[in-house]
């Protein structure tokens, strides 16, 4: 799809510049240009698709639809609205509470609260641009059984009370202004692009700054040695390291993307970007204000527990 | 006018404050902008896609950041 743009940049740097293929830093400057571009175009176009299509999916229809919803219709209508709707970690409570507030089962409302983050707009985005569609169906599919999973067992563990706030039942139900007309749609997606891009750029242009100077300058013997086959504990490892980084979800993709090339386990790789999207430790204190440090371990404990799965399965198969 | 911003401290919701601050210049007269940063008082107006935009105790938009010229349309 970007073969043009490959020309292109080739043309640049090894006939205008005059560099050397072989050299180490015109390899690093080519990835560089290169995917930057190929990235923000990809990001921009996609992140506006999506925002314009979630303008017809506000959370309160969701909350709607999934009130009343019984066991796993309600977990995997859930898991799969959380990639339709929008979804910020600083708007991750008052999502929490209103459905709690619906009366929507605590495990229902986890398996939204997984599936949002997980399958976000922007992965999915530069999971797809990165490493086509094979990997990004088996990402999205993977992250909606672990959001149904884990909310069902979240659900059967009477957690209830857990929850530190008294949420009182809804009583009225919000009356937002619904934006009616397709223009009004398409000027507040594109606001959306502009508000996500701005919050996202820099980690894109650094986590391709890490990853091109891997692609220059690393061998792929020392990332074999420590991401390969032959170590076994590449997805704790994975998960572990993913945990403290937050919202760099943007830059650790194309990072991944040159760990992989160089011989990283795709199943590690995956381990690694979900947990640095589903298990965030800034993100467990924002939650910490509503739920007890139990109900937040059991969360962090079962999603990282699905996830290592998921990592040591794709090793294996793949 | 009482206006009442809630939202739990995102960069949303703090250009909704700035911007709302901007339209009431443009209104005149005296309003009252205020920042809500308490849960429970974001559930008790049930809005759970922040910010929300409320107006003398009611909810006029949720969600959004809303330029100028929008909130000067709503306080109409």
């Amino acid at each position: 799809m970007f073969d043009w743009w490959e020309n292109i940049v080739s043309y640049l740097i090894y006939n205008q510049m005059q560099l050397s293929q072989d050299s180490h830093f015109a390899q690093a400057l080519h990835f560089f240009v290169y995917d930057t571009i190929k990235i923000y175009i990809l990001l921009v176009t996609i992140i506006f698709v999506v925002s314009l299509f979630r303008t017809y999916f506000p959370v309160e229809k969701v909350r709607a639809y999934l009130q009343g919803k019984h066991k796993l219709v309600g977990h995997v209508s859930a898991a799969f609205f959380g990639m339709l709707t929008p979804f910020c970690s600083c708007s991750a409570i008052p999502l929490f509470l209103g459905f709690l507030q619906a009366r929507i089962p605590l495990g229902i409302t986890f398996s939204y609260l997984i599936s949002a983050p997980l399958s976000d707009a922007v992965v999915i985005a530069l999971l797809f641009s990165l490493f086509g569609w094979k990997i990004t169906l088996m990402y999205i599919a993977s992250a909606l059984l672990i959001a149904i999973i884990a909310g069902l067992v979240i659900g059967k563990m009477n957690l209830e009370k857990e929850i530190l706030i008294n949420v009182p039942p809804s009583s009225c139900c919000s009356n937002g202004t619904q934006s009616v007309t397709f223009n009004s749609r398409l000027n507040e997606a594109w606001g959306e692009t502009k508000l996500i891009f701005k919050k996202i750029y820099l980690y894109v242009i650094l986590g391709i700054s890490i990853g091109a100077f891997i692609h220059g300058y690393v061998p792929s013997e020392t990332i074999v040695k420590y991401a390969g086959g032959d170590a076994w504990y590449g997805p704790i490892m994975g998960v572990i390291m993913g945990m403290p980084m937050y919202s760099s979800a943007a830059g650790m993709i194309p990072l991944v993307e040159v760990l992989t090339q160089k011989g990283m386990l795709l199943g590690t790789a995956l381990s690694f970007m979900m947990a640095v999207v589903a298990l965030s430790l800034p993100e467990a204190m924002i939650l910490k204000k509503v739920m007890s440090l139990k109900l937040i371990g059991i969360f962090f404990g079962i999603v990282g527990t699905a996830i290592l799965i998921v990592g040591y399965v794709f090793n294996a198969i793949l | 006018m009482k206006i009442e911003i809630l939202g739990t401290g995102c960069a949303k919701c703090q250009s909704l404050y700035e911007n709302t601050k901007q339209a009431l210049t443009e209104i005149g007269g005296f309003h009252q902008v205020e920042k809500v940063e308490d849960l429970v008082k974001i559930m008790e107006y049930g809005v759970m896609n922040t910010p929300g935009f409320v107006v003398d105790g009611e909810v006029k938009s949720t969600g959004k950041l809303l330029n100028k010229q929008e909130i000067l349309d709503i306080l109409k």
